[in-house]
């Protein structure tokens, strides 16, 4: 009876830590509702009547070309990520090649490169081939920044599969087609799920190099964000609005993959 | 994520030792890693490689004309630069601040989420959204509708008019990083909560122990390698932190929150100094190398815990 009373007043606490933590994406989300001048009353609003003249705001100040790049940017990069990066994971797993430690630590060691170190020469080169403002090249550079993490992350997934399983596979004469679709799949494709959701979501957020290196043409969300706040003064509810809608395809996407979120994060090492 | 603790008996697998078969066996493995590899090479190494050699060039890009070779007088400048000093401190203490205060919050957040209540999946699923938001519109949020003096969250509620972000920049900043980044510290440190073995702290239990002796001697310990494994991920991750200064603080007011990523940015796309910056790059490289060694030896030892596991 006390543990149990215990259990409730902890579970209580829980609740009001996870409000809390929650508490700004909601008053975001219900201020984007508002009107401006309910947005911007002091003390908050609480009670009012919701509209949604700020979201067709944001469309009729054309936020559509920024999110159709930031989703070019982001799936084009995550399937090239995926092409490059399962290949390349089963070489340093399954079929590991001499020097796998070596070649896996490499990976790792060009995540740690802060990107502003390579930044000007990036933005020389693709000034110099004509390619800046061009969503391409954020594909480009999204691949090389979300590739050392789903090499990490495919390899801890396909060390799961039972090696006992392959390899009576082999002598069976399952050749390396046959075993990648019945075997090998099934197993690791919920991580590839997984991988694919994790590389998106970083490709989506990113700013420092999108900033830099686009301008109307190629500009992602994130950029539409930073630029209607500068160009027009404030407009708190039409803020949380383009905040919000930006902010969707991520938090979708996070909810559906949060079992293996801290695994991606973690590179793979923890499960 | 609970599949560390679902999972303690099958073991992770060492990957079999590599064959030594003939030269075509070595290609044939190596074949699938090469594009991978070769891509990495190109875009993170090429860049780096030109950033060297534009560090010894005496070059503002709004002075036409020659780039004359000035050798390692970038790098003398680099090391006299106040300012550049100035924004290593500001990078360590809003990286080892954000880092410090997102683990503590973390650790008891985990530590609550560690236990069975109605509606656990909900909790998890609400703490984790804030570090789901873009971090620019998490920056814009915090900056216009949380600390705003004249109609932000923080004075709508306690009443006042202070202006957090001019009076307190580096906690601004620093609380906004918190928000997003303990739900980080909160997984991992969840994932090492939940792969404790329950028979053993039963055991303490029964034996006597109390809650807090149990934490202590047991859970703590435990819990070392995802502390380290959390506070040198988040530190990898914070230490380039740019989006945040860039909204909420402009590196300001004068310089009190601007760090390396932000100062760098600002010798590079408004002062033109293209020497000085990618000598300034080679710098923050070689540092961010000598921790890296240090972070990668903890990760391998976390690895190899995995395997004998």
């Amino acid at each position: 009876m006390r543990a149990r009373l215990h259990d409730t007043v902890w579970g209580v606490v829980a609740w009001i830590a996870g409000i809390v933590f929650v508490f700004p994406v909601i008053w975001m989300v219900l201020t984007s509702f508002k009107q401006e001048q309910a947005a911007a009353s002091n003390p908050p609003s609480w009670t009012f009547t919701p509209t949604l003249d700020q979201y067709a705001q944001i469309f009729d100040r054309n936020i559509t070309p920024f999110l159709l790049n930031s989703l070019m940017a982001s799936v084009f990069s995550t399937l090239l990520v995926i092409l490059l990066a399962t290949p390349a994971a089963y070489a340093l797993s399954l079929r590991p090649v001499a020097k796998w430690t070596d070649t896996l630590f490499f990976f790792i060691s060009t995540k740690m490169m802060p990107a502003v170190a390579a930044l000007l020469p990036v933005y020389l080169l693709a000034k110099h081939l004509g390619m800046l403002d061009n969503v391409w090249t954020m594909v480009i550079l999204y691949t090389s920044m979300n590739l050392p993490l789903a090499v990490w992350m495919m390899r801890s997934f396909l060390l799961e599969v039972p090696r006992e399983v392959l390899e009576a596979g082999e002598v069976d004469g399952a050749g390396l087609l046959t075993s990648i679709r019945k075997i090998i799949m099934p197993i690791v494709s919920p991580g590839l799920a997984a991988t694919a959701l994790i590389c998106f979501i970083f490709a989506w957020n990113e700013f420092f190099l999108a900033v830099n290196l686009t301008a109307t043409n190629a500009g992602t969300a994130p950029i539409f964000l930073v630029g209607f706040i500068s160009s027009e003064g404030l407009f708190l509810a039409r803020l949380c609005a383009a905040a919000t809608l930006v902010s969707l395809p991520v938090l979708i996407a996070g909810w559906v993959a949060q079992n293996k979120l801290v695994r991606g994060l973690s590179m793979g090492a923890v499960k | 994520m609970t599949t560390l603790a679902a999972r303690r008996d099958e073991r992770t697998q060492a990957p079999v030792p590599p064959a030594k078969g003939g030269a075509k066996d070595r290609w044939v493995r190596r074949a699938p890693l090469l594009p991978a590899l070769i891509f990495a090479l190109v875009v993170t190494q090429v860049p780096f490689l030109y950033t060297l050699y534009l560090s010894t060039l005496s070059w503002n890009a709004l002075r036409p004309g020659d780039k004359p070779f000035v050798g390692l007088d970038n790098y003398i400048t680099v090391f006299k630069d106040s300012r550049l000093q100035s924004a290593l401190l500001n990078t360590v203490l809003l990286t080892a601040g954000a880092v410090l205060f997102s683990i503590i919050l973390g650790l008891a957040l985990a530590m609550l989420l560690d236990r069975k209540f109605i509606g656990r999946s909900i909790v998890r699923t609400m703490l984790i959204t804030p570090f789901l938001i873009m971090p620019v519109a998490a920056a814009l949020l915090w900056k216009h509708a949380i600390f705003n003096p004249a109609y932000g969250l923080i004075n709508g509620i306690f009443g006042g008019s202070s202006d957090w972000i001019s009076s307190y920049p580096k906690a601004a900043v620093i609380a906004t990083l918190v928000w997003q980044w303990t739900p980080f510290m909160m997984l991992i440190l969840l994932a090492g909560l939940q792969s404790q073995s329950t028979e053993v702290l039963e055991a303490a239990r029964v034996d006597g122990a109390n809650a807090w002796q149990i934490f202590r001697r047991m859970t703590l310990p435990h819990l070392r390698q995802y502390l380290e494994l959390g506070a040198l991920l988040g530190s990898i991750y914070l230490v380039n932190t740019f989006d945040a200064i860039f909204t909420i603080t402009q590196g300001g007011p004068g310089q009190a929150t601007t760090n390396l990523p932000y100062e760098i940015y600002l010798t590079t796309f408004r002062k033109f100094e293209y020497g000085e910056a990618s000598a300034a790059g080679v710098v923050v490289v070689i540092l961010t190398i000598i921790v890296a060694t240090f972070a990668l030896r903890v990760i391998s030892s976390l690895f190899k815990m995995e395997d004998s596991r």
